[in-house]
């Protein structure tokens, strides 16, 4: 087992169960930190497979603007005390049963597909550096990137508009 | 490292995001149990697409086999941080009209 294989696993149990906290914690701030830890670990996961724009692009907007709107927003409204009405034990069975059985589906159906005995490039390969990216994405999908900055413009004024007081 | 491994970490991140959505009530935690589908989602597409540059190494073009996947990706978190900030102030004029995030609050559609 070399050291690659103790990352990837270290990683792996790190962000299933800071996933696992997130739906299990009280306090909706703590639940807010353990997605900040899984984020973290899925960069790592990503700087594992050499894709090292995406892990920056992960931490930056992931764990750094997304999570600190959610974090923003949760103590503007003065949630962080343990006043949630809670479901029924019976709701909260059935759906954790529910997850579990779609889980139990796809892996027995993925399980000995054809794509399952590849492998995957870890720690080389140069198509996640921001050369390679950088290219292709003013190349090829310049018209996308374009549109994607139409799409913040009218999220930004959508979230205004929605957001005001009237 | 097999894909098996990568396929089946994210069938498991993507099934807590369900479970979550399916057993919590508050509005705040669902969309955080959605954003945790979508980077689920998003740590697949990135093992794909180095899946697919791994068995076109022989290939001319093999530098740019795969990129599209990492592209893809780039465009999930950019539909992602608009989604958040729209949501996120839904459900903050929601707060200040019934004055909760209980999506219980919110199943007749009148108020």
């Amino acid at each position: 087992m070399n050291i690659t294989q103790i990352l990837f696993w270290l990683l792996s149990v790190t962000a299933l169960f800071g996933a696992m906290m997130v739906v299990t914690s009280r306090n909706p701030v703590y639940s807010v930190l353990w997605l900040i830890l899984t984020f973290f670990s899925i960069s790592g996961h990503y700087i594992l497979l050499n894709a090292q724009f995406l892990a920056i692009v992960n931490i930056i907007v992931y764990a750094g603007a997304i999570m600190v709107l959610f974090l923003f927003v949760i103590m503007l409204m003065n949630l962080n005390k343990n006043a949630e009405p809670t479901r029924g034990r019976w709701i909260k069975f059935a759906g954790a049963i529910s997850g579990g059985c779609l889980l139990l589906v796809l892996v027995a159906a993925l399980r000995s597909t054809e794509v399952s005995s590849k492998s995957v490039q870890v720690g080389v390969g140069e198509i996640g550096l921001i050369k390679n990216l950088g290219r292709e994405l003013f190349t090829n999908y310049v018209v996308p990137f374009e549109i994607s900055s139409i799409l913040f413009l009218s999220a930004m004024i959508g979230a205004v508009v929605i957001g005001k007081k009237d | 490292m097999p894909i098996n491994y990568y396929i089946f970490l994210s069938i498991a991140l993507f099934c807590i995001g369900i479970a979550g959505v399916l057993t919590r009530r508050n509005a705040i935690i669902i969309f955080m149990c959605i954003e945790l589908m979508l980077n689920a989602v998003n740590l697949l597409l990135v093992a794909f697409s180095k899946m697919h540059s791994a068995a076109a190494a022989a290939l001319p073009d093999a530098a740019t086999v795969g990129t599209d996947g990492q592209l893809f990706v780039f465009f999930i978190m950019v539909v992602a941080a608009a989604e958040v900030s729209v949501g996120l102030a839904i459900i903050v004029m929601m707060y200040r009209n019934i004055h909760s995030v209980d999506v219980n609050f919110l199943n007749r559609l009148k108020h």
